[in-house]
């Protein structure tokens, strides 16, 4: 959902709470045999830092299992799925549930440091003088909220500024990137209305606990010329990202049933893929920042033989629509061969579905998992970017 | 002899005592316990190494959890009571004036006796536990705190809170308890006894005082003087009067010992507790009412128990009012639940009642967010019937059409394991009938839940000559984890609670007929104890819903019971029009759109032209009551007679806590007993001949007249 509506009351506890229990209602797992639970999430509820304990503690996961969150941007739950998978071979767990969840309605609002600082000495204050100094060499603007920024730490360039840059240096213009999220909003619209994301568990919420079964961020009425007349967001003027043609802020939580397929059969469960493959990239966040997949897929493919012809369903992660068309022609420019347009995102993408962002690597695998059984595919090939120059891809084999 | 209840461990200066009654899984006050801590408290006194004592319960879950009620029934005079009283006053005198002093470190319930015994320490000390809670519940046996309640627990925590306890019986939870000074601190469950030990050293040392928090403002304004406080008893009688109608004397005496104690001292207020409460042992309401503590304790035995299969997943059918209730009841019972209904938003209704009824629960701090969400979760709702798959046992709670019951058997069973129950919650419908198109009839069970479910502590099951043993103990199973009172009764029309109430709606409906007025025939039941009258309760469940009920009754009772019954259609006929009762605010009474003061519901004079016209004539209440009373009692005479019921024991508690019967009456077969068989037979043979063979009472009653016999012994 787009962040300030339907989840606008929720944390990303009670996102993830909900995705649990979905799971374990759709599975009919018996929740006594999860050996652990991994769950991805980027900004924090500072009451839940361990979000996925809280979360598998309310889902009715007995308590007995551990549970631990991760934080890896926008591949948290892809390395939540990643860990899992280690834990399994490792011999270390059976079943693993690995998801992910983000509420961005929900973003921490602090003090500023200096603020901070010195509210942390008045907890030992006692009279009324020892309070007032609190305020004592403090202006009014010192008093202002710090909102944390999608801005990278180490360069303090906006993610959007980044995006935009990195389709200049790829020669991706404004246009192909309008096209490009159009494409990612028809997709998503059409995949709704022909029933497709059937992966979405409905949420209930008080007090009406009228069930939310859709996304509300796909634009089905969409149009080039809406989408030309939008002003660059964050390269003002002259940039090409914009608010239309970027993945905009969202709530939302993902869960994945995970387990080796020998304990798969000893329960009954027939899978729909096996994880085959999977790495992680890093590169110098201030130039490459989002174009992790470029990197990831090929060595990925590289690794079990594959090429890109081999892939019959793609599901990459739409940050930007600069920055996907920026991976393609990467790919394309490295000779990696390109990515067949009616193979990926078929379903559509972050850009019209949203990004949540510690949720949306185990969204790329149920819709990647899904679309091979729906398309009939045997390999599908899972990919996305995330700040600090991170960047994840993962093959997987129809079951 | 002090060691089968009793135990003294020495920590330093410290007295311990441990509280821990020998055979028995709680701790009681008994003579045995009396005589124990009259011992104890001795060698307190004696023994000068001691400088404080500390009293703690070995049981792993509760402190003290009341007086014996055995042997308080065991007592056949009012000089025995008396005396029993007198020597718990002197003990708890003597633990109040005790030389050292005294700490009472509470985990899990301190009830009645056990509360006033800590109230006589000089330090409470209580863990934080959801389990731990304090009550004074005497006033709901018909009795009162004897051993100094009524005197202590004012000057502790207040006149109004005091009042509020002891007249309601309520219970009060950690977090209220610190805050209106009924315990001094709370601290952890497993720090318990080392947090007793500090606060005894701090008492010896004097670097902790046992004061209470300073009285809040109102407090302060109403309760200092004698003339302000005159205005509270005043407040308080009147809302006792207004409540029990005059038919429980508990309260009155209660209020009268709490003035009496405040007004012209402690030992008058003593003197009052010790006669009031001997009094009280012996009426009728409080003989009735601690039958039925009894009877409902007994029930939580499940006797089909050795039958029972595990229960981890319960399907329910319908998310109205009733199937929100069940999944409420369910998931505080840790059973998942999932809602099936037409479609998903039908099915969500259970969860809006459920999160509705639990946060008020969270509002009042008695349950955390976090557990409110734990629960939540326990219910999902569900659009088909595949999602039933692995529940162990499905109960329906769809309209009460035996057509569409029949549907979602078929459908349910097409879904379902072989050996997953279903239940269906039908108020009226045979459940032989039901279970006619089952493929597995030994897996078909009535379970009959009373609205409001949370609050309505009856479960009726119904078996029928084809429900397997398993069946039942997994049922009875459920409803004990759902925290109700089940009794099992066997199949036909109404089965047993149905069929009672059926008969006495029947009646007043009759009485309109011949020209009574709505609000005089609710007042004069609301008078004899009923929550509410029979109109109010026509326009609560739904004027159609009655209709149905008789039609269902109309078709089959007659043959089953061989008698000619008079049956009024005016339900039909009300329903026919457009009637339903307050959900569309028409029925037999008019509702006011805003609550409120001076908002409240009027009859509904037009209704008068479906039975004769506004010409009305006046009955008197004990016509009124007669009829209506009686009638109810002697069809719950044939349900025993017919073996629907299995025993008088199940017949009570099934009217007084599924319909409202009145409790100090103790249900139909304790009225029955306490009138006298005879007297009954023959007021059912007057109302007989006046107003035809409805009347007629069964073989049964007129067998036990003869002989004068009672259902109890």
């Amino acid at each position: 959902m787009r962040s300030g509506t339907a989840f606008a009351q929720c944390t990303s506890y009670d996102l993830a709470r909900m995705a649990l229990r979905g799971l374990l209602t759709r599975t009919d797992l018996n929740p006594e045999v999860v050996d652990r639970i991994i769950m991805g999430s980027v900004v924090q509820n500072v009451k839940t830092p361990n979000v996925a304990r809280d979360a598998a503690l309310a889902a009715g996961i007995p308590k007995s299992v551990p549970a631990f969150t991760i934080s890896m941007a926008c591949i948290s739950s892809n390395q939540a799925i990643a860990s899992s998978t280690e834990l399994i071979q490792g011999g270390h767990a059976k079943v693993v549930i690995a998801g992910g969840t983000e509420c961005l309605s929900d973003v921490p609002i602090l003090f500023q440091k200096k603020v901070r600082e010195k509210l942390f000495k008045a907890r030992k204050y006692k009279t009324p003088k020892e309070y007032l100094s609190v305020v004592k060499g403090l202006s009014p603007s010192d008093l202002l909220p710090d909102t944390p920024a999608i801005a990278e730490f180490s360069t303090g360039e906006s993610m959007g500024e980044s995006a935009d840059r990195l389709a200049a240096l790829y020669d991706v213009p404004r246009e192909a990137q309008d096209a490009f999220a159009m494409y990612s909003h028809k997709a998503a619209a059409r995949a709704q209305i022909e029933g497709f994301l059937s992966q979405i568990t409905p949420a209930h919420l008080p007090p009406s606990f009228v069930p939310l079964y859709q996304d509300n961020g796909i634009r089905k009425d969409t149009s080039l010329d809406k989408l030309r007349t939008l002003k660059p967001a964050f390269h003002k003027p002259f940039g090409s990202v914009t608010a239309g043609n970027a993945s905009f802020l969202t709530d939302g939580a993902s869960a994945a049933l995970l387990m080796s397929s020998s304990q798969a059969n000893a329960l009954g469960y027939v899978p729909k893929v096996t994880i085959r493959n999977y790495t992680f990239v890093a590169q110098d966040p201030g130039d490459e920042l989002l174009l992790g997949p470029a990197y990831a897929i090929p060595r990925v493919l590289q690794a079990s033989g594959l090429s890109l012809q081999d892939i019959d369903v793609f599901e990459l992660h739409e940050a930007f629509a600069g920055q996907v068309l920026a991976v393609l022609e990467a790919l394309r420019r490295n000779g990696d061969g390109s990515i067949p347009m009616d193979k990926l995102n078929a379903w559509g993408g972050s850009l019209s579905i949203g990004h949540p962002f510690g949720a949306t690597g185990t969204r790329l695998l149920m819709h990647a998992a899904d679309r091979l059984h729906h398309e009939d595919g045997k390999w599908g090939l899972i990919a996305a970017c995330a700040a600090g120059g991170l960047g994840h891809a993962m093959l997987i084999e129809r079951s | 002899m002090i060691q089968d209840y009793l135990d003294i461990e020495f920590h330093d200066a410290t007295a311990v005592i441990w509280i821990d009654e020998q055979g028995s899984s709680v701790n009681r006050l008994n003579r045995r316990a009396l005589s124990a801590f009259e011992e104890v408290l001795s060698e307190l006194d004696s023994n000068d190494d001691i400088s404080a004592a500390v009293f703690i319960s070995r049981k792993p879950a509760s402190f003290i959890v009341g007086a014996d009620l055995n042997m308080l029934q065991a007592l056949e005079t009012k000089k025995e009571v008396r005396s029993l009283v007198r020597d718990g006053h002197r003990l708890t005198a003597r633990l109040q004036t005790l030389r050292i002093p005294t700490v009472a470190a509470m985990h899990g319930p301190a009830m009645g006796g056990g509360l006033e015994m800590a109230l006589a320490c000089t330090y409470r000390l209580c863990t934080q536990h959801p389990a731990t809670k304090f009550a004074l519940p005497e006033v709901k046996l018909g009795l009162l705190p004897a051993i100094g309640g009524t005197q202590r627990l004012p000057r502790l925590i207040g006149l109004q809170e005091a009042l509020g306890m002891m007249l309601t019986g309520k219970n009060v939870y950690p977090h209220k308890a610190k805050r209106i000074g009924l315990v001094n601190a709370t601290t952890f469950h497993p720090g318990l006894l080392d947090a007793a030990l500090s606060a005894a050293k701090g008492l010896v040392s004097g670097t902790l005082s046992s004061s209470r928090p300073p009285s809040g403002f109102g407090e302060k304004l109403l309760e200092s003087t004698t003339l302000s406080r005159r205005l509270i008893y005043q407040k308080a009688e009147s809302t006792v009067q207004r409540e029990s109608k005059g038919n429980y004397p508990a309260p009155l005496k209660i209020l009268d010992c709490v003035q009496t104690g405040l007004e012209e001292g402690i030992d008058s207020g003593l003197q009052m507790e010790e006669s009031h409460f001997s009094d009280l042992v012996f009426t009728r309401e409080s003989k009735a009412l601690v039958r039925l503590f009894f009877s409902q304790q007994a029930s939580s035995t499940n006797p089909f128990g050795e039958h029972a299969r595990p229960i981890n997943s319960v399907g329910l059918l319908g998310a109205g009012l009733m199937g929100g209730g069940i999944a409420q009841v369910s998931a505080e019972g840790g059973v998942n639940v999932r809602v099936k209904d037409l479609d998903l938003e039908h099915a969500a209704i259970a969860k809006k009642v459920t999160w509705e009824n639990l946060s008020k629960r969270v509002e009042k701090r008695i349950l955390s967010s976090f557990d409110r969400d734990v629960l939540m979760e326990r219910i999902q709702p569900v659009a088909a019937y595949d999602a039933l798959a692995s529940a162990d046992l499905v109960i329906e709670a769809v309209p009460e059409q035996l057509t569409l019951k029949h549907t979602v058997l078929l459908e349910t069973e097409g879904a379902i394991d072989p050996g997953c129950i279903f239940a269906s919650n039908t108020s009226s419908i045979p459940i032989s009938q039901i279970a006619e198109q089952s493929l597995r009839p030994e897996n078909v069970v009535g379970m009959h839940y009373f609205s409001p479910v949370p609050q309505m502590p009856l479960l009726e099951i119904v078996r029928t000559p084809h429900t397997s043993l398993d069946t039942l103990g997994t049922a009875y199973a459920l409803g004990l984890m759902q925290g109700k009172t089940p009794i099992v009764v066997n199949d036909g029309p109404g089965f047993y609670t149905t069929r009672i109430l059926a008969l006495y709606m029947n009646e007043a409906l009759l009485l309109l007929e011949e020209g009574a007025r709505i609000d005089e025939v609710d007042r004069a039941m609301v008078q004899w104890g009923f929550p509410m009258g029979p109109f109010a309760l026509f326009d609560l469940v739904g004027i159609d819903v009655g209709a149905k009920i008789t039609e269902v009754m109309r078709e089959q009772l007659p043959e089953f019971t061989h008698r000619t019954l008079k049956i009024s259609n005016a339900a039909s006929r009300l329903k026919d029009a457009g009637y339903s009762g307050q959900k569309s605010n028409l029925g037999f009474f008019s509702y006011p759109k805003t609550k409120g003061r001076g908002s409240k519901k009027e009859v509904n004079q037009t209704i008068y032209a479906f039975f004769g016209g506004p010409e009305r004539a006046s009955l008197s209440a004990a016509q009124i009551q007669e009829r209506l009373g009686l009638i109810m009692v002697n069809e719950a005479l044939y349900c025993l007679e017919e073996g629907i019921l299995s025993n008088p024991t199940d017949g009570d508690i099934g009217a007084v806590f599924g319909l409202g019967f009145p409790p100090f009456r103790g249900g139909p077969f304790q009225y029955v007993d306490t009138e006298t068989t005879p007297a009954i037979a023959s007021r059912l043979a007057r109302l007989r001949y006046q107003h035809g063979a409805r009347f007629q009472a069964p073989a049964l009653l007129t067998e036990m007249a003869v002989s004068d016999t009672r259902f109890y012994s």
